[in-house]
């Protein structure tokens, strides 16, 4: 082929998701992750290109009898062109390096610090039909020994990494409150003496907060998850004790000693939505207003389809028109340059600054592993003491790093073929890999019941996105850190 | 950019690989002074081996024969290292060289 016809082949779109916000037009560049907004000149480049087949020179040729001067139109081209947006087979582009996956240092052990829980959830993954682990001739408590083993194995497996995390989880966490306590200290000893530094959190349901634990929790920063479904009515649904009490007038009061007491760490509150509990600006305003809570993030129940508390697909959408709902306030603050406590906005919106651009859906296999009683090692905690997911055992080897490879082989977003498509991979990636055990009983599937809420979602955190760049830039600067 | 502009940090990233492929040489011009000659205070922040223009931007006076080199050093610079002293030592050292063009040869040689 020579150079004559290289050049005149006709320009074609690459992949990217076009958006419009605040009056302006955006481009979500893919697989980069780039937000761009388009100036007039590359706006009507980019229609044209999407209108029919141009060559280079019938492209001057029409923006030129739009009024455009023909050097301001080739260096639109070719920077449209060597950003991504448009391509032709005679043009360049710049090579994508390749990241490597292998010899990932760890960054987070979530420890299992108990199997047992005083609540029975009726939607708990742990213990609910959709139950993956089998705790038989485990044991209900980690011990020291296990815990010290996992904090050993975490500062050698981190390698060069300055800090690293330590999630305690369960069951509920707080049962084994001793454990945590001998852990933490452990921890910051072993880390210091490496020069490392270490930050702790943990998820409870809030039932034993008192205030000796809470006081041992704000002098060691511990960041809290507390999981809680809303007002009395709602929550009370499906956090019930063992005996079918419901949780929350046990829970609340103890939850606003912790926001009082505790103030050198987030504390957030985590709402599991399920086919009953769907009220998503009702749930948020009870736990900001009338509990206290600063961060409220939402996440819907993982189930099997066949589940009662299983979240269809129309229920789905009405989620959305609630996130959608919460999402245009926390606009609203961001444009006023004031902290909006909707979580799953925040953290989309943090993802979109980065131009986050994935090859895994999330840090499990990767830079985070589960811990289970006995010292198993897992994916997550999610697949803590499963069958499925095991990533070796702390005293027998420690980290089966053939297992992790070949996980992170097999589970890169470049295997999931389903994936490929779709503009919003950037963000998902397929989705979580416990999610898609639960459904298709296989990890590596791509979760496609979500895939319409996943692309819904994200173009609306693009559009907010968008207008709060062109609005209130400086709000954004609060995503650089990290 | 002129088609679009980077709204987040990746986008800014992909703007620095562009421009780092597009982008030319600034030497001693400046696009921001609509294709004047850009004329850099003092040779040192020039990364060109000598002068490729005269003191006045042209190109009348370059640098022929050598020795206006010594001049624009030490009079349109001020840096004077790298000429004879001449306050204390070597006051006469161009006494007969009335145009450097011309009267090159008439420089003297001064022994440190």
């Amino acid at each position: 082929m020579t150079g004559a016809v290289l050049t005149e082949s006709p320009y074609r779109l690459r992949e990217y998701h076009a958006f419009d916000s605040g009056g302006t037009q955006f481009l979500y560049l893919v697989p980069s992750g780039a937000i761009f907004a388009l100036n007039e000149i590359g706006r009507e480049i980019v229609e044209c290109v999407g209108e029919e087949d141009r060559t280079r020179e019938e492209l001057v040729a029409t923006l030129g009898e739009r009024g455009y001067a023909e050097e301001d139109i080739e260096v639109a081209l070719t920077e449209l062109e060597q950003s991504d947006v448009i391509f032709s087979r005679g043009g360049t582009f710049i090579e994508k390096p390749k990241v490597p996956t292998r010899s990932f240092p760890l960054q987070r052990v979530v420890l299992h610090v108990t199997n047992q829980c005083n609540l029975a959830c009726g939607y708990c993954y742990e213990y609910s039909g959709d139950k993956i682990s089998e705790t038989q001739g485990k044991p209900k408590n980690m011990d020291a020994s296990v815990a010290e083993a996992a904090i050993d194995m975490l500062i050698k497996e981190s390698a060069e990494r300055p800090s690293v995390h330590v999630t305690f989880f369960g069951g509920e966490t707080l049962l084994n409150f001793p454990l945590l306590r001998h852990t933490v200290g452990y921890a910051k000893t072993k880390c210091a003496e490496v020069g490392k530094s270490v930050e702790f959190s943990l998820t409870t349901n809030a039932t034993l907060l008192n205030e000796e634990n809470v006081e041992f929790l704000a002098e060691h920063r511990v960041g809290i998850t507390v999981s809680i479904d809303g007002d009395r009515e709602l929550n009370d649904k499906m956090r019930i004790f063992h005996d079918g009490r419901g949780s929350y007038d046990v829970i609340v009061p103890k939850i606003k000693m912790l926001l009082e007491r505790h103030r050198t760490n987030s504390i957030g509150a985590r709402v599991t939505l399920s086919a009953g509990v769907l009220q998503v600006r009702k749930i948020y305003q009870h736990l900001t207003q009338e509990v206290g809570f600063k961060a409220v993030g939402f996440s819907p129940a993982t189930a099997n389809p066949e589940r009662l508390y299983h979240i269809g697909v129309q229920k789905m959408s009405s989620i959305l028109g609630g996130f959608e709902d919460l999402a245009w306030e926390y606009r609203d603050w961001a444009v006023a340059g004031k902290q909006h406590g909707f979580t799953n906005a925040n953290d989309t919106l943090k993802d979109l600054h980065s131009g986050i651009s994935k090859a895994y859906p999330c840090g499990a296999g990767l830079g985070l592993l589960g811990v289970g009683t006995a010292g198993d090692l897992s994916l997550c905690h999610r697949f803590v003491d499963s069958p499925v997911g095991k990533m070796g055992h702390l005293q027998q080897g420690g980290v089966d790093h053939a297992a992790r490879n070949n996980f992170l082989e097999t589970h890169n977003l470049s295997s999931r073929y389903d994936c490929h498509t779709c503009w919003a991979r950037p963000v998902c990636a397929g989705g979580c890999y416990h999610e898609a055990f639960v459904h298709y009983g296989d990890t590596s599937a791509a979760n496609l019941h979500y895939c319409d809420w996943i692309r819904g979602w994200n173009d609306l955190c693009l559009r907010i996105y968008g207008e709060i760049s062109l609005q209130n830039p400086s709000f954004l600067d609060r995503f650089s850190d990290n | 950019m002129n088609s679009m502009r980077p709204m987040n940090r990746k986008a800014r990233k992909v703007e620095d690989a562009v421009s780092a492929m597009t982008g030319d040489v600034h030497a001693l011009q400046d696009k921001k002074n609509n294709g004047k000659v850009y004329y850099p205070m003092g040779c040192t922040l020039n990364f060109t081996p000598g002068w490729e223009v005269d003191v006045s931007g042209g190109t009348a006076g370059l640098c022929q024969p050598v020795e206006r080199d010594l001049f624009d050093c030490y009079l349109g610079c001020g840096w004077p290292a790298q000429v004879p002293d001449h306050l204390n030592n070597a006051p006469n050292w161009t006494d007969k060289c009335a145009s450097a063009a011309n009267d090159w040869r008439n420089v003297d040689i001064v022994f440190p």
